[in-house]
């Protein structure tokens, strides 16, 4: 390869460095770490998060499982993305608001979301907070500033920057927060809410979840820049690298990125290096394009976030065998009374069809509806 | 009272409104510091300041995305889009998102905004400045689409839109910006969304129109012959939702439709009026429906006059569908 010698005046990229990490792969606190970066969480906090890790554990499993029994139409997982969703969430206030993208259930239940409307809404059934009308996992949650999540990727960063703006101009603390995967820093919408933000210093965090795979496209296919933080520096505000596996870390790094923003400093770009255990969905089948990666995914499965902090907090003291095992035993009532209730509720009334397309239903809607109740119910499929 | 055109009645709406609802804001490029590319915001910025009338950066997706987060969040933004040929970098965020928000999320997240964006042929700006995109949004449901003709209209239908529950797409004929003048009362009053008006009573044929197009159907009828054969003129001031009670109560006493609008023919905003007059009023019709149009081909430079509809192509149309 010719190395041609670049003019006076040339930028170029610096190497990324290693990614912020408090926590070690066992559980300890790495020894070089500055103590004032880790993060005092009170034990009932600490305990708080760990049922949350719990709950996304169970409920991943489950689901799944639901789904390979046809029961449930399409199932997303998080496995092993946890700490980076519950950082975020325990790092800001909840008057702060959520982009997030498909991915993040745990900000929602950290901040009140039940598992019975996480249930109905993978149902689409009548007690469905979305009525029926979106695909599982497409979550809404309003009284947890929770906003509802879109299919196409990266919409929602130009929104998330509009609501901090308008925080900004109304003089208001929120902070907001939005959520997208490594492949989402390639389309357009991406550059133009970093770029927007970035002008306006709007209070906002972006949080990538570099989880190295978009369905099958791996990261080095989705950008040549030296780490997605990096891309922070176009847009004149500083990008954190950081062990999206570690919930300590994940929780410094936000509140840093939220002091900034309350501070009137702007935005912040948070690479949360994770990485996607699961496929990308029920409908995805990985062993296709990750066949002879096993290394990797058991490096990462090494890594995982949900047995790093366990460790630390066993090691403080603060878990014990029985609180886990007392953990585990709610959960997993709660989740199996949440799927014995599904069974009892039908599906949305029909006038949910046209309902909440504007404020109120036009003429031509009520006049399609009042067609359609003269029919028979038309079943799924042919034949 | 005093004589306005369209881009001093919008000015005036948006000052008015601004002055009585601190939650309205204006985005767009150029908007600020300059007023507007046309002057529609002329001045607002001074009076408002700089967080109230935002000069953004140059990206529509930009615009409408932070828009609707604006929205989300409680503000009332008003979003301009320079041309509305420049639409199309925020098509997915109009259509995917703004349109769907509120039914998507249960209602839960409405986003009640206004897009305010020219449209229209017949400035010289070549295929880039002069499209008229009405029909891709007309088929989004959970999009409401206004189009004035007059400066009193502009007016009353934009303070109507910055009240709307709903997301508004306010599309200016920019043709007529300046040409359309006419007395505009002082202060606020409203004309409602999805009320047709009859510009012209008559009993011969019906004549549907909007935006621009009114204009040339009123020379047509007033320069043209057209006059003749006893047209009545509607202007149909909002697309969606449609006033499909003034458009048929007109055919059933006329049996006879003339459709203008100067977006290409084919799929435009007028074959669903075609639709709609075949579906419920075909019994009463005595003679084909007529559609006078743009051609179906990007918008020309130099011959854009004999692409859009003129008064002569207008008034050959009436007669022929009266004579049929």
């Amino acid at each position: 390869m010719t190395q041609v010698a670049l003019p006076p005046g040339a930028i170029v990229a610096d190497k990324a460095p290693p990614p912020f990490s408090i926590l070690d792969y066992e559980g300890n606190l790495r020894p070089d770490i500055d103590p004032s970066l880790v993060p005092d969480i009170p034990d009932a906090d600490c305990l708080r998060l760990y049922r949350e890790f719990i709950k996304l554990r169970l409920i991943d499993d489950r689901y799944l499982k639901l789904q390979r029994q046809g029961r449930l139409g399409f199932y997303m997982q998080s496995t092993g993305e946890e700490a980076t969703q519950l950082g975020v969430a325990y790092a800001l206030k909840q008057s702060d608001w959520i982009y997030p993208s498909y991915r993040e259930p745990g900000i929602a239940f950290f901040r009140g979301y039940s598992i019975h409307d996480f249930t109905n809404q993978l149902f689409g059934n009548a007690e469905d907070p979305v009525k029926g009308r979106q695909m599982p996992v497409h979550h809404s949650f309003r009284a947890g500033n929770f906003v509802s999540i879109s299919s196409p990727v990266g919409t929602q960063i130009p929104q998330a920057v509009g609501t901090a703006r308008a925080a900004q101009i109304l003089k208001h603390d929120t902070v907001v927060s939005v959520f997208f995967g490594e492949g989402t820093t390639s389309p357009g919408d991406f550059h133009v809410g970093l770029n927007f933000a970035g002008v306006w210093k709007a209070p906002v965090i972006f949080v990538c979840r570099n989880n190295g795979w978009a369905i099958s496209t791996p990261l080095a296919l989705q950008t040549a820049s030296p780490s997605i933080a990096h891309k922070a520096l176009g847009y004149g505000f500083p990008g954190l690298l950081v062990d999206g596996n570690d919930i300590l870390a994940m929780i410094s790094a936000t509140r840093t990125a939220a002091a900034r923003a309350r501070a009137g400093e702007g935005p912040t770009l948070i690479e949360a290096l994770t990485y996607r255990r699961a496929a990308h969905s029920s409908s995805d089948d990985p062993s296709v394009y990750r066949k002879g990666k096993d290394d990797e995914v058991r490096e990462w499965e090494r890594r995982d976030p949900v047995a790093r902090f366990s460790r630390y907090l066993e090691r403080k003291g603060i878990l014990t065998p029985a609180i886990d095992a007392k953990y585990r035993e709610e959960l997993t009532e709660e989740i199996s009374a949440a799927l014995k209730h599904v069974e009892t509720v039908g599906t949305p009334p029909l006038i949910s069809l046209i309902e909440d397309v504007y404020a109120q239903p036009t003429a031509q809607l009520r006049e399609q509806l009042a067609e359609l109740l003269t029919m028979p119910r038309q079943k799924l499929g042919h034949g | 009272m005093p004589v306005y055109n369209i881009i001093q009645a919008v000015n005036d709406a948006l000052r008015i409104e601004m002055r009585k609802n601190g939650n309205i804001v204006v985005l767009g490029e150029d908007v600020g510091n300059f007023g507007g590319v046309f002057r529609a915001t002329s001045g607002l910025q001074e009076e408002f300041g700089k967080e109230r009338v935002m000069d953004t950066p140059l990206a529509e997706a930009g615009i409408i995305g932070s828009a609707i987060g604006m929205a989300l969040y409680g503000l009332r933004p008003v979003a301009e889009i320079q041309f509305s040929d420049f639409i199309f970098p925020a098509f997915d965020q109009i259509v995917n998102e703004l349109a769907k928000f509120r039914y998507r999320s249960g209602g839960e997240y409405p986003a009640p905004m206004v897009i305010r964006t020219p449209y229209g042929g017949g400035i010289r700006g070549g295929h880039y400045h002069s499209q008229s995109p009405e029909a891709y949004f007309a088929h989004t449901p959970g999009l409401k689409i206004v189009i004035p003709s007059s400066p009193y209209d502009a007016k009353g239908l934009l303070l109507s839109a910055m009240r709307e529950e709903d997301p508004i797409l306010f599309m200016e004929p920019k043709r007529i910006y300046r040409a359309a003048r006419g007395e505009v009362p002082e202060g606020e009053y409203t004309i409602p969304i999805g009320q047709a008006k009859v510009v012209r009573p008559g009993k011969g044929v019906t004549v549907l129109c909007y935006g621009a197009m009114l204009h040339t159907v009123l020379e047509a009828v007033e320069k043209q012959g057209a006059g003749d054969f006893d047209p009545e003129v509607i202007d149909l001031r909002t697309l969606v939702p449609l006033d499909t009670e003034t458009i048929l109560e007109s055919v059933r006493k006329t049996g006879r439709v003339v459709i203008v609008y100067e977006a290409p023919k084919t799929c435009g905003f007028g074959a669903e009026l075609s639709a709609i007059i075949a579906e419920k009023a075909l019994l009463h019709l005595e003679a084909p429906i007529a559609r006078v149009a743009g051609l179906d081909t990007p918008f020309p430079y130099t011959l854009e006059m004999e692409y859009l509809p003129s008064p002569e192509r207008v008034a050959k149309a009436i007669a022929e569908t009266a004579r049929f």
